[in-house]
């Protein structure tokens, strides 16, 4: 049984059990997106955009293979991250919609005052790409970080960095749409399996079994 | 399959009507019905079952799938009384039936005999409303035992020589360990420290018609595929559901307790699904909502005889809220511990669950614990060492590095209970249904603050002595985000100092009862839950034996 209040999506961090340190640390409050996103990714037909223009688009996809570029293994852009945020502002992440709208305008603007003759950020250099993204993003370390800090372009970048993450690592058995095919648990070495047995990990391999410390066994004699 | 429910009618006076469905309202539920009662749960969340559940990230944690909703539920945040409180999401609990022990971790310690007896061993902490409980470990312990087996707890009992004494040994053994705990115990053996299995509410074995952890790894903020965490969901609510006396009824948000002249309670008022006013008849009320909504509800409810509240005589409903205290370190290592996989936590140490205040200089205590408890895209945003870059090259060869390499070591402490530390009803904002939003108050007194660093101290020493090849820590910050919600309508003898007496009978109003984490008196050191369970089961039977004697 699914009920409405379960399909209402909004701005959120959540977790339990623990404090609210593992909260901040882990869940930079940004809307992201879910639900309809399933059938154009999982199906074989090409997706089709519904809140980009091709033009922008373009764009996009340009900005995430520079937040996680392919290398000698997938990226963003074979995760299919431009559908999964397309989709997410349409439906679930659409008050989202402007930051794109404007950051998109003052990423070009930018650009174009930076790099006289360049046009486009996808016709920029990859070297080109990254300082105007820098310029954009003035505190991005991956540890902990605060969400949504002032001006529109940096409230766009970061927004969009965290959706290309979220695009690039959700569960890809999830209907969310993202991380097409598992490529981004393939970069992290996250087994897609949904059940496993220990051993898990190298350390676990020749345990024993619990027994107490050398020093307690001791003390327990006495 | 769930059994056919009963279906009382909202005029029918039921014998009892509880508030809340989780942890505590769960397991009442349970034990009232079996005990021949007619029962009613009124649930403000859904009816999500196992089919419901998944790993999508998106869903669950940003979408709140399983927890309170902050457009719905606003709240907001201030340090203390003398500022104006800005609204800001400040708690997350478990909404839907089985509450929050649907999504949490599990982590299943025992309270301490100290932690009920410390105020008077400690002596007065300056800046704190310090006090010992009306009831002792002694009391509790047949009802630990109780929620070992009736739930389902998996360990090793003797593991720990800090172990307060126990009637029975764990119904199963525990969970497989995982490398993190692997180089957990070792390294902490090494340094003269006594790690032990870490008890949890995971069953690892089939146990009561239910499923054997799988291992999947998404169990903090998850509802488990499988039922295999013993949530209320998974185990209380569906026994309460085979007596054929308790209708668990969802979508029900009780917003005030119906009261006579005569100073009782005749039951509770709720919107349902589709926001009409509903009015449940009972003999008696008990109130799980938690230790944010419960005192809010008797806020809400007050009137001519009560102005200041239901069960506020004594002025402290909603306040000395303690969340324990609590901080993190991380380490990387050079091979792969895989630990994404299983349940989060595998072995644990008490070795600090008492610090002498002479030799440390404040006053605390807790446990540390192995574990590994982030999501893929939460390792992503907040999992990697601090300075690495957010995006790029950088970030992607970091990532694909360190997933399978990182654990944490997370350090779990007591919370000193202070007077100004609280939830109460905001003046200003209000939530969906128009009604006063929750206001939290709260500063973390200095000592839990010191505790947090300490235990850090610690952990930081944990990762060397197991050959990290890099860690970091993040300090204790002053909290504004509460997950653990204790002691704001707590248990004692004295009507002036307390909300509830022993028996978790209100103070003021007869036939009004509380149990959930709103009933602690102390905060223990981190993990509340299991004594949470173990009070309702016990309030169960005081409830029970009051009603047959004809004294509610």
């Amino acid at each position: 049984m699914t009920n409405d209040l379960s399909r209402r999506g909004f701005l959120a961090r959540a977790g339990a059990g623990v404090s609210a340190a593992w909260l901040s640390a882990h869940w930079p409050a940004v809307l992201a997106a879910s639900g309809h996103a399933r059938k154009a990714a999982q199906s074989a037909a090409p997706a089709k955009l519904e809140f980009f223009s091709v033009d922008q688009a373009k764009e996009i996809d340009a900005i995430i293979a520079r937040i996680i570029p392919t290398d000698d293994m997938p990226g963003a852009r074979e995760a299919g991250a431009v559908y999964f945020i397309d989709r997410a502002l349409t439906t679930f992440a659409s008050d989202d919609q402007n930051a794109y709208r404007e950051g998109l305008l003052q990423l070009q603007a930018r650009i174009q005052a930076v790099f006289p003759g360049v046009q486009k950020f996808s016709a920029a250099t990859p070297e080109q790409q990254d300082e105007i993204l820098r310029s954009f993003d003035q505190n991005t370390q991956a540890g902990r970080r605060r969400a949504f800090s002032a001006g529109a372009g940096q409230n766009f970048f970061e927004t969009l960095r965290v959706h290309t993450i979220i695009a690039f690592l959700i569960d890809p058995d999830s209907d969310s749409g993202g991380n097409r095919d598992g490529v981004g648990w393939k970069v992290i070495g996250r087994d897609r399996a949904h059940m496993f047995q220990p051993p898990f990990g190298y350390y676990d391999k020749d345990y024993p079994g619990w027994k107490p410390a050398a020093h307690d066994a001791e003390k327990a004699k006495t | 399959m769930r059994p056919e429910q009963p279906k009382y009618k909202t005029t029918e006076e039921v014998d009892f009507v509880i508030i809340g469905s989780g942890a505590a309202g769960g397991i009442l539920a349970k034990e009232l019905s079996t005990n021949g009662f007619r029962v009613v749960v009124l649930e403000q969340g859904p009816y999500l079952t196992e089919a419901d559940f998944t790993h999508d990230e998106v869903k669950v944690l940003n979408q709140d799938l399983l927890t309170n909703h902050p457009k719905l539920q606003p709240t907001s945040f201030r340090k203390t009384p003398d500022e104006k409180a800005k609204p800001q999401r400040a708690l997350v609990y478990g909404r839907l039936v089985g509450g929050t022990s649907v999504h949490f971790t599990a982590n299943f310690w025992r309270f301490h005999e100290i932690d009920f007896v410390e105020r008077s061993k400690v002596g007065p902490i300056p800046g704190a409303g310090f006090a010992d409980w009306p009831i002792t470990y002694a009391d509790l312990e047949p009802y630990y035992t109780k929620v070992e087996w009736e739930i389902g707890v998996s360990g090793l009992a003797g593991a720990s020589p800090f172990d307060p004494p126990r009637s029975k040994p764990y119904p199963m053994p525990p969970l497989p360990v995982k490398a993190s705990g692997v180089l957990f115990e070792r390294a902490a053996q090494k340094l003269g420290w006594h790690p032990f299995p870490a008890p949890m509410a995971i069953l690892s074995q089939p146990y009561l018609g239910r499923s054997a952890c799988i291992n999947c790894g998404f169990c903090l903020a998850f509802g488990c595929e499988v039922g295999a965490k013993s949530s209320s969901l998974a185990s209380a609510v569906r026994m309460a559901e085979r007596t054929g006396r308790c209708e668990i009824r969802p979508n029900s948000y009780v917003h005030r307790i119906e009261m006579d002249g005569s100073g009782r309670a005749t039951g509770a008022v709720y919107f349902d699904e589709k926001r009409n006013v509903q009015l449940q008849r009972a003999k008696a009320v008990v109130v799980c909502a938690n230790g944010a909504e419960t005192p809010r509800l008797l806020l809400l409810s007050a009137n001519k005889q009560f102005p200041n509240g239901l069960a506020n005589s004594s002025g402290i409903v909603g306040k000395h809220l303690m969340l324990n205290s609590g901080t993190t370190s991380m380490g990387v290592f050079e091979h792969a511990l895989n630990d994404y996989k299983s349940v989060a936590v595998s072995r644990v140490f008490h070795d600090f669950y008492e610090l002498d205040a002479q030799k440390v200089g404040f006053y605390g205590g807790g446990g540390l614990d192995a574990r590994f408890d982030l999501t893929p895209v939460g390792f992503a945003t907040g999992g990697l060492p601090p300075g690495t870059p957010g995006w790029g090259k950088g970030f992607k060869d970091t990532l694909r590095h360190n997933f399978t390499r990182t654990m944490q070591i997370f350090c779990h402490g007591t919370s000193l209970p202070v007077e100004n530390n609280s939830f109460s009803l905001d003046p200003d904002l209000k939530d969906a249904w128009g009604l006063p939003a929750l206001r939290m108050t709260y500063k973390d007194h200095p000592d839990d603050i010191k505790l947090g660093n300490w235990m850090n101290a610690r952990a930081s020493e944990l990762l060397d002595a197991a050959g990290a090849q890099k860690k970091w820590s993040f300090p204790a910050q002053e909290q504004q985000f509460a997950v653990h919600l204790l002691g704001t309508c707590r248990m004692g003898n004295d009507p002036k100092t307390s909300v509830i007496n022993r028996d978790h009978r209100t103070h003021d109003v007869k036939n009004l009862f509380l149990c959930d984490g709103s009933s602690l008196v102390t905060s223990g050191r981190g993990q509340p839950t299991m004594t949470i369970e173990a009070l309702a089961f016990r309030a169960a039977d005081r409830i029970t034996d009051l009603a047959k004697r004809a004294e509610i």
